[in-house]
């Protein structure tokens, strides 16, 4: 690194709040839902208090450090007067700190309360932690309108969403700091969390409780849509997958289905039903790969087929042998499904 | 009939007479032997002190690699496998082989002196827990140079530290070095109970003992209350392991979040165990530099008290998100925010004391200054975190870094550098350089704030804990760079206090008795303190005895002088009560120590270990207790 790019980097990290501007699809500080914003505003109320109280504390050491007396070794008692005095002063400010706390509480309180009041006719997702990658099932009292897919979850604006989560391997957290606080998913318990996003966006979240290697790579993305734009987003995933339009496609699918992929993968049309892995019927269509690792681009993905490993240690995913004209058909094919 | 005759008693002696008797019978040989099997509480707490800094310097340097890593986006400077087994030994080596045991046994140290006696009780318990200690954390940090190190977290959470996840030993290893630390602090608090109970010197009523002991007091209490609980679970996780169990698996019927309550129930009181002695060593230093008692004594040990009693009702608040009632998590909001009252009693007791005084602006004041600046930042934003919705924002992100780096480094290790400037010369007899000890504070004071103030906003700005990397895209680069610089800078203020040290060791210019002119019992002895502490026994009439009677204090006399004999003396008003014996060294701690680490060990590979290693234990065990009809044992 060389000395300007590090100057610019100190200059950056002197101006968070420049910062916080231009990166802001992950944070507490950029609320986009009645919930966030009413945790947002809990957080600054309690941060501005908390403030306060710090000041206030280091005002007193300064102010002691200036009103020192010449030292000198011998050993005094405080008199009376300024015991009693002193008594006086403490004993308000601990009353005045239980006062705070006791406000702080009710605040707490009552912003959850507002928080987990149940709204009408939420929309109900499903979303299964795994180790690394997000399992998301659109629940619907209709078989033919439950869909699922990974990684990308797409959520109509207006509308309260709830999202019950569940773990199968090890606990996960579920995470959109934009959109709400989190909620861990718990293997043999099942927990949700109801929200409902103002208006439309990308929102990026992130597994928050630490379960194992990959970690640090499990990501997801939340698309906020107007309503007619998320009804058209599911009519397309309810389809199955399209048909491959060109001789490569057709390769790739073949090798998809026949070879190794299809018994992790389900491509709902295709033939291919496996279970373990990300459903991978409109994988064109999103924007990432693996759990919010990489841009979804032809090039990414003939790399991370080509060494899962290399990319994110210790994933599931196992490298398979293919030859690049292989490989190549495989990501048309991938591609192509919109 | 036999005649008896009068055993030689410290009134019939002078001076040096006396010092050359009571060196011979409490003395401890300068040989390997000696080394081995001493069991005087001044050689075995300097000894534990020593060995958890060393493992401070482990920890830190684990730390270290990580902050590196995290200095830029998409680093590659250690892998996954590596960093998850770097936070977890950072935080275990931390949590329990540093914190809890350097302010357990600076108790150990500390706690005879300052009430006036001349060992702890049950000494060579003291010398088992310190072997036990030692061979627990040797083979923590020898598994991970053998890339055995555990690697779920320092709070191995189930299923990840469970039988089906969590690979090879490397959780076993960690559970039990639980084992091993959480035996030697049950045995360490033990000793401090007894001790403070029933052998302080004449006339130290409950409302004399100096609040560091108070402190310890508490702490111990704690321990035996909270300690249970981890050796439970830590044991019940080895046996879902090692025999399968199912205590924590769900499939058969466990429970994952069982792990959770019992861990916490212990891990929160663990942080009073690491900030309550700390406040102890703050309101007993305050004295020393503003040149009058502590504003508040009744109000200060009522607050280490209720510290005490309310960590226990604290715990659920590591749990906000893992779905439990919200109702009851209210309940909990609600005693987290409690425990922020005695601290604030204790904040403004010590800035009472310190206003309108004659202070005396040391290195070690000015510790107590960075303790109230820093700690005070990590108490508020504990009662932000103590607040459910907030929580769920910020928990497991670096904000939570930020908070606990704050209240375990501002509320702990800023004390424990200032004691170490205070106390060094009693322990050592050479006083540190004062102005490398400034030097030290001031880059101690901006290398810790640029480190993890950052992670504040970088926990706001989306950062989760315990993430090996992440992408440019995030923004998180110039922060993290900052705090790695900040770390950098941090590290450097420990290396400059151990070459402080190391320099000071060296000088000729011996320390005095008293060098800050304090009030309490450790100063009206030598320093180092002679192996018998005091040739005869004072008696206090204050809080601050040495102040009160400036030229000598008044003293108990008929104590034996041909065999190690303490005073016992009563639990509330401290009046003599009986004369006891005290017990020599003996091998037998250190025997017992090693076939109990063999028989741990052991059995973590099969659970025959148990049945087999029985047998060992029972021999030394049987030896330690044998009667041998010395003097000491009459």
């Amino acid at each position: 690194m060389n000395a300007r790019r590090f100057a610019q980097q100190i200059a950056l990290a002197a101006a968070p709040a420049l910062l916080a501007g231009c990166v802001d699809s992950q944070s507490v500080l950029n609320p986009q839902s009645g919930e966030a914003h009413d945790l947002a505003r809990l957080f600054w109320i309690f941060t501005t208090v908390c403030s306060l109280v710090w000041v206030l504390v280091v005002a007193a050491l300064l102010t002691l450090l200036l009103r020192r007396r010449r030292p000198d070794s011998t050993p005094e008692t405080d008199n009376l007067e300024q015991q009693s005095r002193k008594t006086a002063v403490v004993a308000g400010l601990v009353a005045l700190t239980a006062v705070i706390l006791v406000l702080f509480t009710l605040g707490s309180f009552y912003t959850t309360r507002g928080l987990i009041a149940p709204g009408p006719h939420p929309l109900l997702i499903k979303v299964t932690g795994a180790q690394w990658w997000w399992q998301v099932e659109y629940e619907d009292s209709d078989p033919t309108q439950v869909f699922s897919t990974a990684n990308e979850i797409h959520i109509p604006v207006g509308r309260p969403v709830t999202f019950d989560l569940e773990a199968t391997d090890v606990i996960h957290s579920f995470w959109a700091p934009n959109l709400m606080g989190k909620q861990d998913l718990i293997p043999g318990h099942r927990n949700s969390l109801t929200l409902t996003a103002d208006k439309p966006g990308e929102y990026r979240g992130q597994c928050a409780e630490f379960c194992g290697l990959q970690h640090s790579h499990m990501a997801f993305l939340v698309v906020a849509q107007t309503p007619a734009e998320f009804w058209a987003w599911r009519q397309a995933q309810l389809k199955p997958a399209a048909p491959p339009a060109s001789g490569q496609q057709a390769l790739g699918q073949h090798l998809f289905v026949e070879g190794s992929c299809a018994t992790c993968h389900t491509i709902s049309g295709a033939g291919a039903g496996g279970k373990t892995g990300p459903d991978l019927t409109h994988f064109g269509s999103r924007s990432t790969i693996a759990a919010g690792l990489m841009a979804n681009t032809p090039s990414n993905l003939a790399a991370w087929i080509k060494d899962p490993q290399e990319l994110k240690p210790g994933v599931n995913m196992p490298q398979v042998p293919l030859s690049d004209h292989d490989r190549g058909a495989i990501v048309a094919y991938l591609e192509a499904l919109k | 009939m036999t005649i008896q005759t009068e055993p030689p008693r410290d009134s019939s002696f002078d001076d040096a007479v006396l010092d050359q008797r009571l060196t011979e019978v409490w003395g401890t040989k300068p040989t390997l032997w000696g080394w081995l099997t001493t069991v005087d509480h001044k050689l075995i707490g300097r000894r534990y002190i020593v060995t958890a800094i060393f493992f401070l310097f482990l920890g830190g340097i684990a730390a270290l690699v990580m902050r590196l890593q995290l200095g830029g986006p998409n680093a590659h400077i250690v892998g996954p496998d590596t960093y998850n087994q770097l936070f977890t030994m950072h935080g275990s080596t931390m949590m329990f082989l540093f914190a809890v045991p350097v302010m357990e046994t600076i108790g150990v140290f500390l706690v005879p002196l300052m009430i006036g006696t001349r060992n702890v009780a049950f000494p060579r318990l003291n010398a088992f827990s310190y072997w036990v200690y030692l061979f627990g954390g040797l083979m923590l940090w020898t598994a991970f140079f053998l890339n055995s190190g555990p690697d779920a977290g320092w709070f191995s959470y189930v299923p990840l530290a469970g039988p089906q996840y969590g690979i090879g030993k490397r959780s076993d290893i960690w559970a039990q070095m639980i084992t091993y630390t959480e035996l030697s602090g049950l045995a360490v608090a033990v000793e401090i109970i007894v001790t403070v109970f029933k052998m302080r010197a004449p006339g130290m009523t409950l409302d004399r003992i100096p609040l560091f002991v108070w402190a310890a007091l508490v702490t111990a209490f704690m321990i035996i209350f909270a300690m249970p609980a981890v050796m439970v679970s830590s044991t019940m996780l080895i046996l879902d392991r090692l025999v399968g169990t199912h205590f924590f698996n769900w499939a058969e019927g466990g429970d994952v979040l069982l792990w959770q309550h019992l861990f916490w129930f212990f891990g929160h009181p663990e942080v009073y165990f690491i900030f309550i002695p700390a406040t102890g060593l703050i309101s007993s230093m305050i004295p020393a530099f503003t040149r009058r008692e502590i504003f508040g004594y009744p109000a200060l040990v009522l607050s280490l008290i209720a510290t005490g009693f309310l960590s226990f009702g604290l715990w659920v608040h590591h749990m906000f998100v893992t779905g439990l009632p919200r109702l009851g998590e209210s309940f909990f909001t609600a005693s987290s925010m409690a425990v922020a009252i005695p601290s604030g009693i204790q904040i403004f007791c010590w800035i009472a004391s310190m206003w309108d005084a004659k202070l005396r602006l040391r290195t070690p004041l000015l510790f107590v200054f960075g303790f109230i600046i820093n700690f005070v930042i990590g108490g508020l934003t504990g009662v932000m975190v103590a607040s459910v919705p907030i929580d769920t924002q910020v928990h497991d992100t670096y904000f939570i870094v930020a908070h606990l780096h704050y209240v375990l480094i501002g509320g702990a290790v800023f004390p424990l550098l200032g004691a170490i400037y205070y106390w060094f010369p009693k322990v050592y007899g050479r006083l540190l350089n004062e102005r490398l000890g400034q030097l030290n504070f001031w880059l101690a004071m901006v290398g810790f704030n640029l480190t993890f103030f950052p992670m504040h906003l970088l926990g706001l700005m989306g950062m989760p804990r315990r993430i090996y990397t992440y992408q440019p895209e995030m923004g998180w680069g110039p922060m993290n760079l900052l705090a790695t610089v900040g770390a950098l800078i941090f590290f450097a203020s420990f290396l400059l206090l151990l070459f402080n040290i190391v320099s000071s060791l060296r000088s000729r210019t011996p320390a005095t008795d008293n060098p800050w002119e304090a009030g309490t019992l450790e100063w009206a002895t030598g320093s180092p303190p002679p192996p018998y502490n005091f040739a005869r026994i004072p008696v206090v009439s204050g809080r601050e005895p040495l102040w009160d009677r400036p030229n000598s204090l008044p003293v108990v006399t008929g104590l034996r002088v041909d065999r190690r004999e303490l005073l016992v003396s009563t639990l509330v008003d401290a009046k003599p009560d009986m004369l006891l014996g005290s017990p020599r060294p003996t091998i037998w701690p250190f025997a017992a120590a090693m076939v109990t680490s063999v028989t741990l060990l052991a059995s973590i590979f099969t659970p025959w270990a148990v049945v087999w290693g029985a047998l060992p234990i029972a021999i030394v065990f049987t030896g330690w207790f044998w009667p041998t009809g010395v003097k000491e044992e009459e």
